[in-house]
């Protein structure tokens, strides 16, 4: 039982098959994992959990990761060829078989080293019908689905830094959908992740990244926008 | 607008219009978007159908599992040489529910109707006949808007899923859908298009989830093959005026009730079934053998 919003959640996704949650929402994660990293990546280590391990082969699950990870979407014809596509690009792409601390059976935890040595990490799971959730990003525990654009901060939990960034936000007109505020383990980092409505952009990102305290600030476009590859 | 069977034939009947009108109309308000852009995509789900129905028939792209493939070609072979025993419609909508089949197993480009697993049997229904009976692409395009209408109203009162309710769920959903759309097509009222629905529905109802080896490929292509004959004949006994004799909703709910009492080894999770038996592991060990 769930509420269907359009008649194209029932007639669709369109995508490469075979499967919607370990193929078309394998591609989603890779895709928000390359939104994490951004650009200059060098390396990739991905473990697949539970049935992605288990029946990944027999669903193209590695070849809609590395598609997503060269920003394809789930319906992409290239999607099949992706695994030579990110050889002939020089990244280096590794999967394993690991059991992860998670709760569900379609998940995937993926390593990106860049060009610099700088590391990103994503997990995520594929909950049915091509939809995603990220439960993690860089070592902080996140929740989001991919359909908002979404800022994710990291920085020295300050007094003041939140109304800081909001305060940029509300400037450029910036509506928030969702704000989680978490604090790391030793309390003195933490992270912001904030969904907004408006796609907001880079100097905006800039102007956030230049706040005292503040450490680093990723963005995720939203899943829905076409990417070149 | 509506949620329920009852509320499409109540909806239909008040504003003295067909199903595809309606789920047009709530589509525009439900998205905020206009007429057109609702028929643009649909017909991109369309050409999407029409590609992956005929794509199996000469590819022989290998399926991930290298369970299945062929299987349409054997049907158009036999078509051909004009000596089947169901005749050219059957035939032609077999064909084309294993064409799509393959299609997915071999990651060619499908449209999940509902799901990717049962993407083979509205295309199928609702192409084989646009083609058998001359009918215009605006025609099919209503038979799925029908069909939407029905498949919103089963995702929103039990499920799709075969994850979740075993193939009855998925592929029963499918041959619904697919019955609906055929219904509307061939000048049906929307009474008729859920008789058939229910009809169809009711023909699988219990059936369970067991794929080979966890993958979508055994017995899934032939039950698209048998889904798509499913709605074709529950369609035809709608039109002959033949009454579901439970009302589509109540259907519905014993369609979810059994999914959900249903054991997880029969649900979607290779257990069970099919996928355990003898023949079916060992299917399973030589592929993970590769």
């Amino acid at each position: 039982m769930k509420d269907v919003n359009s008649i194209f959640e029932v007639l669709g996704p369109i995508m490469i098959g075979p499967s919607s949650s370990h193929t078309a929402g394998a591609a989603r994660l890779g895709k928000i994992a390359r939104y994490a990293a951004q650009k200059d990546i060098k390396k990739i280590l991905v473990y697949l959990h539970g049935s992605f391990a288990e029946t990944g082969d027999g669903h193209g699950t590695k070849k809609a990761i590395a598609a997503g990870l060269l920003g394809m979407e789930p319906y992409d014809e290239r999607l099949r060829n992706s695994l030579n596509i990110i050889k002939e690009r020089d990244i280096d792409i590794h999967f394993e078989s690991k059991e992860l601390e998670v709760n569900h059976p379609n998940t995937a935890m993926i390593i990106i080293e860049k060009k610099k040595g700088e590391k990103v990490t994503v997990t995520g799971s594929s909950i049915g019908g091509g939809a995603v959730t990220v439960t993690e990003i860089n070592g902080f525990n996140v929740e989001l689905s991919g359909d908002y654009y979404t800022i994710i901060t990291k920085h020295i939990d300050a007094k003041g830094i939140i109304r800081d960034v909001t305060g940029i936000l509300a400037e450029e007109g910036v509506n928030i959908a969702n704000m989680k505020v978490v604090r790391g383990y030793d309390k003195k980092e933490a992270s912001m992740v904030i969904e907004t409505d408006e796609i907001v952009g880079e100097k905006v990102v800039d102007k956030i990244k230049k706040i005292k305290n503040m450490t680093d600030v990723i963005y995720i476009l939203p899943i829905k926008e076409n990417d070149d590859v | 607008m509506y949620r329920s069977g009852k509320d499409i034939i109540k909806f239909c009947s008040d504003k003295n219009i067909p199903i595809w009108k309606l789920a047009l109309e709530s589509e525009v308000e439900d998205t905020n978007s206009s007429e057109s852009e609702v028929m643009k995509k649909m017909r991109e789900v369309l050409k999407v159908m029409k590609k992956s129905s005929t794509a199996g028939v000469k590819n022989n792209r290998k399926t991930l599992g290298g369970i299945i493939g062929g299987e349409s070609l054997k049907i158009k072979k036999r078509l051909e040489s004009k000596d089947t025993l169901c005749g050219p419609l059957i035939n032609k909508a077999m064909m084309k529910a294993f064409s799509t089949s393959q299609h997915n197993a071999s990651m060619g480009k499908i449209c999940a109707a509902p799901t990717a697993g049962s993407s083979g049997i509205i295309p199928a229904a609702v192409l084989t006949v646009m083609e058998e009976f001359d009918l215009k692409e605006g025609d099919a395009l209503k038979g799925l808007l029908t069909s939407s209408a029905v498949g919103k109203v089963i995702t929103i009162n039990a499920t799709v899923s075969g994850a979740e309710g075993g193939c009855q769920a998925e592929c029963g959903a499918a041959a619904a859908m697919a019955s609906a759309a055929v219904v509307e097509m061939l000048g049906g009222t929307p009474e008729m298009a859920l008789d058939a629905a229910s009809i169809s529905l009711k023909n699988i109802m219990g059936l369970v989830c067991d794929p080979i080896a966890g993958l979508v490929e055994s017995p899934c292509s032939k039950r698209n093959a048998s889904g798509v004959v499913n709605a074709l004949i529950s369609a035809e006994m709608a039109l002959a005026g033949i009454k579901s004799v439970i009302p589509f909703d109540e259907v519905v709910e014993a369609m979810y009730i059994i999914g959900k009492d249903m054991h997880s080894d029969y649900k979607e999770t290779a257990k069970g079934g099919i996928a355990g038996t003898p023949t079916g592991i060992k299917i399973k060990e030589n592929i993970k053998n590769i």
